[in-house]
């Protein structure tokens, strides 16, 4: 079989487990947050730490709950780095510098996982278990927490009540991360990943050198990267490490376990709305855009030029011989187009054009399909811009699921696509004018230059991959890089929920002939157009002047 | 049945408003003219103060002034002088539009001005005597004398007397209106003329706050607000210059490192490039040309907010008479009984409706003449005839002689009669009743009562019905299309209106309706979050054109109906409340298709620009010049040459509105985004491309 034939039947092979597994997943996740019953180890959660589940709560309320069981994780995880030579499974490292814990703590609790560290050679098994691994189950659903308060701000009516967001996180870990979590863990232990809680051996290697080899909980670590969007590896080599993502199957259950949840979302909003279709009209939009990117970046990569790459049939320096071309590159637009930013390969290897696919997909904000969660919500305020503009086309006040798009919705969705924009074009145009940007970079030229705005991008939109090789852990990168994932993860949170909550409090709008239909083909395409063209248009000059510059040399 | 009162002649179908089903609503007018007598006044609003109030124009402004300072600095740089002027002729486009739009309202504000001359009132006082007082020396309450001659010096209710009033200096309708005490026709507008008797008026605005006095201000825009969606377009278009401005500042510093520093002149013409410039500069002519729209259908918006709210309204309410039906029923049938000749019916009710004045009457003795033949009788022919006119207590009317009594009148009016002088009402005559009143016609019964033969008998019956006016089907139709409901009021009793209603196509219909079943209804229609349009004349109307979102008041109707109301139609035709929903989505449609329109443009400016500027430093990106432009200053000059002629260009455009069809949303959406959306993308490569053709022509340019 031809290489190529091998990369459409894995992308085939992906979108259809994607499209049988959305619909249920997405229903069960939809009778998950609507249901009336609390489990029995969800009542002992909320009586630990005394939240009434039952308590309807106003967006401020929401948001209260959001900002302080972040702060309190953030602080839990600071102590758990700098405290780590007094606690138990340290492995003997030492603390963790403070501005490497801020940023570390930053950056697992803004679902980022952006990691200027070495896994392997600086965090103990208590801080990778109780501190990073926890993070990876909350943060994603807090994310998805706040996507739900929105989908009941166009749920419901008149109320302005948008549901209790304890209870909304307790059973995003139990009933939805937990389950599928523990059933992958034993797959890919199965396939060979490693699960133990060993200090690591020294091996020698053929040439015979010394190596030293840690062992840890990686497998049950490595679900959660992926389920949550997370992307924070146990090893520095993430996911291209062998214990961390053995063969090719474990890297196609990889992809798959990221989408899942970012695609069947959609699902669960049409559900929830009431109107299955608004869902799919979300999803398909979504796909598209995933879908372009992923042939995108794999036929530049089967096309790099050069002797050794024509001779390895396509650019294969900084890729894994056992995901191969097709493998990586279906990886590296999976993992930019999710914020998950784990890695099986070396994206600064990329070809430049490949390598601008991949800032772009996470220049457009991350909501194709985006985090867990946060995706959604992204989407769902693009297609609110999209409607504004379409509904202003067909000669009425614009409206979407039955609710007015006004002066103060446009508000907030103005104030939250400004947001990440900002945080990359001011961090990145700092830190070029600034010397440390020139300092950290590996290469010279566009390509020196991709590697501080992919980091900008990838922080500010939660991502958390880089360009292998960006010297990031300096006091300037991680104090300035943990502020963009923080403010790039709860600034958005902000005005999201302040739209949730003034959309629940408005009347329903009759649907009649005259109103914009937004579960049709047409509405998906002007969605896909918005998201492309105002990401384009804000992210064109610094685009050309790094991957295009370089892609276009050649 | 009616008491006719003498209306003036409907103006007949306007060239624009009347237009017939389906039909799109026409643009407005443009004269290029305009363009050079608004120029001063473009110049005027260059005043930051002003220019704050639309941001986008107001970042072009503050780069015009660094564009200028910075050529001012470097005198010898042709290349900062041109774009400094393209910059300046960018701002001043934006101003002329504006000027342009307000410049067509400030010439009919002049024309409501001459009728608004400083007029001398009569002032009557307790006694009784008459005082002369200035016109603006009037208060509310104040009673006041007019004659024929006088002009009426202030707004104000008939309150004695009846006469003819020339309006035409408001409504541009020269036949006289009758106005008179009592009733929904004793409303005065001030600067208006008494053509004929006395009415003493008693003044119910005060000077300077009158009809007249809004009108001017409101075809002036002086107290235009920006409405809701303007507002919220603002704000999507104020992002988006931050998101610009961001990209251009922050770009300086990536080009330091590709060791392609920019000038601030070339970065300042990036940046006014990107921003939403067109719609930036079109958006408050579109809103004000919509309102002006109006106007020239001779309808007055009291605030823009109206206008906007009429393109979301999805229930219109329409009285039946006058908008769905003619005023008046109409004979349309004689029902002779058995044994009955057909010609005898028609004498006999013709004979007996020559003393019927009202319209009804007046068609069954028209029916009689043209459909069976009789030649034309007139009263005066007949002598020795006594006439009983028509009353609304006998409910019939008729006529005697030559020892025969005829009378014609409703079903229980004529059977009481019959009954009265001996006879009975057959069967059949009873069965013919009930027939038309359940096809929703109104039976008339015609008796004849001969003294020499004793009883009375029952010659047949006249079928009376509401004639629905011609082409509303197909309007409604449309309606329903763009996804409005329409619903008929009416006074009828159900079974009647269930008839017209499903003969005039509406979807629904409101039976026997008080002022209160029609307030139930509109707040009925809002609490499911629909926004209700409706029109009425009689004070008792103005509840609920009040209540409604859009309550169009006629001008012949009350003072109180044209203060509830949020517009008053000066030609008072009901139907023209479709044409209002038509000029609001029209208004909307306009600002989202030049904001498409505008945001597309922006993808060729990169395609011209960006290659200019980078080009050297990294040669890869020349792959990007796909329009081929001739250099780097060709191509920044072509493009912010293009931003600055697309917006006059597009003046036309916003101010005639972009044609409107009632269609779905769907095929709406479709057809403006491959218009304006695809247009946008593309007309700009062309453009771009041809000035900068023109442009290379120039020595040391290309």
């Amino acid at each position: 079989m031809s290489p190529v034939f091998l990369d459409v039947l894995q992308i085939s092979a992906l979108v259809v487990a994607l499209v049988l597994v959305h619909r249920p997943f997405g229903d069960y996740m939809a009778a998950v947050y609507t249901s009336k019953k609390h489990l029995r180890a969800e009542r002992w959660i909320y009586r630990a730490i005394g939240a009434d589940p039952d308590a309807e709560m106003r967006w401020t309320a929401y948001l209260r709950g959001v900002l302080a069981f972040s702060v309190a994780g953030m602080l839990l995880l600071y102590l758990l780095q700098r405290l780590q030579d007094h606690l138990p499974l340290s492995l003997g490292f030492a603390p963790i510098p403070a501005d490497q814990a801020f940023n570390t703590a930053a950056s697992f609790v803004a679902n980022t996982n952006w990691q200027s560290y070495s896994g392997e050679s600086a965090m103990g098994h208590l801080v990778q278990m109780a501190g990073l691994a926890v993070q990876n189950f909350v943060s994603a659903a807090v994310g998805m927490a706040v996507a739900i308060a929105l989908v009941r701000g166009f749920a419901r009516f008149r109320s302005g009540q948008l549901g209790n967001f304890w209870s909304d996180l307790v059973r995003g870990v139990v009933r939805i991360l937990l389950p599928i979590a523990t059933v992958f863990a034993l797959v890919l232990v199965a396939r060979g990943a490693i699960q133990n809680l060993s200090g690591g051996e020294t091996v020698h290697t053929l040439g015979g050198a010394a190596q030293r080899l840690t062992g840890g909980p990686v497998a049950s670590q490595e679900v959660i990267k992926e389920l949550g969007t997370n992307g924070g590896g146990f090893y520095n080599a993430n996911s291209a490490h062998p214990f961390e993502n053995p063969d090719g199957i474990t890297n196609y259950l990889e992809m798959f376990l990221i989408l899942v949840i970012p695609f069947s979302l959609p699902r669960t909003f049409g559900r929830m709305v009431g109107s299955v279709r608004q869902g799919y009209a979300i999803v398909a939009a979504m796909a598209v855009i995933c879908l372009a990117g992923i042939v995108a970046v794999t036929v530049i990569e089967h096309q790099a030029p050069g002797a050794a790459s024509q001779l390895a049939g396509g650019g294969m320096e900084g890729k894994e011989q056992r995901f191969g071309i097709g493998g990586s590159s279906m990886f590296s637009v999976v993992t930019t187009m999710t914020s998950t930013g784990a890695v099986n390969s070396f994206h600064d290897s990329f070809q430049g054009l490949s390598g601008g696919v991949l800032i772009f997909g996470m220049a457009l904000g991350e909501i194709a399909p985006g985090g867990v969660g946060s995706g959604l919500y992204g989407m769902l305020i693009m297609a609110v811009i999209a409607v504004f503009v379409a509904g202003l086309m067909v000669g009425r006040t614009p409206e979407y699921l039955g609710k007015k798009i006004g002066a103060r919705e446009i508000k907030l969705a103005s104030c939250y696509i400004l947001i990440t924009p900002a945080l990359v074009l001011i961090g990145t145009a700092v830190a070029m004018a600034l010397p440390d940007g020139e300092e950290a970079m590996t290469n010279i030229g566009p390509h020196g230059f991709s590697e501080v705005l992919y980091a900008y991008t990838s922080a500010a939109n939660n991502n958390g991959s880089a360009f292998a090789g960006f010297g990031a852990n300096t006091t300037y990168f991680n104090t300035t890089l943990g502020l963009a994932m923080l403010l790039g993860r709860f600034l958005p949170m902000v005005f999201v929920l302040a739209l949730a909550g003034s959309l629940a409090r408005q009347r329903r709008v009759p649907v009649t002939a005259g109103t914009l239909r937004t579960h049709r083909p047409l509405f998906s395409g002007l969605l896909v157009a918005c998201v492309v063209i105002v990401a384009g248009l804000t992210f064109f000059p610094a685009l050309s002047l790094g991957p295009l510059a370089e892609g276009l040399s050649v | 049945m009616t008491t006719s009162t003498p209306v003036r002649p409907k103006a007949g179908p306007r060239e624009r408003g009347g237009a017939g089903a389906g039909a799109k609503v026409a643009p407005g007018r443009f004269d290029p003219r305009l363009l050079a007598v608004s120029l001063p006044e473009a110049f005027r609003k260059l005043d930051p103060r002003v220019m704050i109030a639309s941001p986008v124009m107001f970042v072009v402004e503050i780069g015009s002034v660094l564009t200028t300072v910075l050529a001012v600095a470097d005198p010898g740089d042709w290349f900062g002088w041109t774009i400094a002027a393209w910059l300046w002729l960018t701002v001043l486009f934006a101003n002329l539009a504006e000027a342009v739009a307000e410049g067509r309202g400030r010439a009919q504000a002049d024309s409501l001005r001459r009728a608004r001359t400083d007029s001398v009132a009569r002032r009557l006082g307790d006694d009784g005597r008459e005082e002369r007082v200035a016109g603006t020396a009037l208060r509310v309450g104040d009673r006041v004398v007019c004659e024929a001659g006088d002009v009426i010096p202030g707004d104000g209710d008939v309150v004695e007397g009846v006469a003819s009033v020339d309006e035409s200096a408001i409504t541009g309708e020269s036949a006289p209106v009758i106005r008179e005490s009592g009733g929904d026709r004793s409303a005065v507008t001030g600067g208006t003329r008494v053509l004929s008797d006395r009415i003493v008026v008693r003044i119910t605005t005060r000077p300077g706050e009158t009809f007249l006095d809004r009108m001017i201000s409101l075809v002036e825009g002086a107290s235009r607000q920006k409405t809701p969606n303007e507002i919220a377009l603002n704000i999507l278009l104020a992002s988006l210059t931050i998101v610009f401005l961001l990209a251009v500042v922050t770009l300086q510093p990536f080009a330091v490192y590709a060791g392609a520093e920019q000038s601030a002149v070339v970065l300042t013409a990036l940046l006014v490039c990107l921003i939403p410039t067109t719609i930036g500069a079109l958006l408050s002519a579109i809103g004000i040309a919509g309102m002006d729209r109006l106007v020239q259908r001779n309808v007055l918006a009291t605030s823009g907010r109206a206008v906007e709210a009429a393109g979301d309204v999805s229930t219109l309410l329409l009285d039946k008479t006058g908008t769905i039906t003619h005023g008046n029923r109409q004979a349309a049938a004689f029902l002779p009984l058995p044994g009955v000749g057909i010609e005898e019916l028609a004498e006999a009710a013709r004979l007996s409706s020559l003393a019927d004045e009202t319209p009804e009457g007046r068609s069954i003795a028209a029916l009689a003449t043209t459909r069976y033949g009789l030649h034309p009788l007139d009263r005066a022919e007949l002598r020795d005839a006594d006439w009983v006119p028509f009353t609304a207590q006998t409910r019939m009317s008729g006529v005697d002689t030559g020892g025969r009594r005829i009378r014609k009148g409703a079903a229980s009016a004529i059977g009481r009669w019959v009954t009265a002088h001996g006879g009975r009402v057959p069967e059949a005559a009873a069965a013919g009743v009930e027939e038309i009143s359940a096809e929703g016609g109104t039976p008339l019964l015609v008796a004849v009562h001969d003294e020499a033969a004793g009883a009375a008998r029952v010659l047949g019956v006249v079928h009376l019905k509401d004639v629905v006016k011609d082409g509303l089907r197909e309007r409604f139709e449309a309606l329903r299309a763009m996804g409005i409901r329409t619903v008929m009021i009416t006074g009828d009793n159900a079974r009647t209106a269930k008839a017209i209603a499903a003969e005039a196509g509406v979807d629904d219909y409101l039976a026997e309706a008080t002022p209160e079943d029609k307030m139930a209804l509109i707040k009925r229609e809002q609490a499911g979050g629909r926004l209700v349009a409706m029109t009425g004349d009689g004070t008792n109307d103005a509840p609920a054109l009040a209540q409604a979102d859009v309550g169009v008041a006629m001008n012949t109707g009350t003072s109180a109906a044209k203060e509830a109301g949020n517009m008053v139609d000066l030609d008072s035709d009901p139907t023209k409340l479709i044409d209002i929903v038509q000029i609001g989505k029209q208004l909307l449609i306009t600002r989202g298709a030049l904001t498409t329109f505008s945001i597309a443009n922006d993808i060729a400016k990169y395609f011209a620009i960006i290659p200019a500027m980078f080009a050297a430093a990294y040669p890869g990106l020349d792959h990007l010049n796909i329009m081929g432009l001739s250099s780097p200053e060709s191509a920044i000059l072509s493009a912010v040459i293009f931003n600055a002629l697309i917006i006059v260009a597009l003046v036309p455009l916003a101010l005639r509105g972009v044609a409107y069809r009632p269609l779905g949303a769907d095929s709406l959406l479709r057809r403006n985004l491959g218009r304006y959306g695809l247009g946008g993308l593309v007309a700009p490569f062309l453009g771009i491309k041809l000035i900068d053709l023109l442009l290379s022509l120039i020595p040391g340019i290309g």
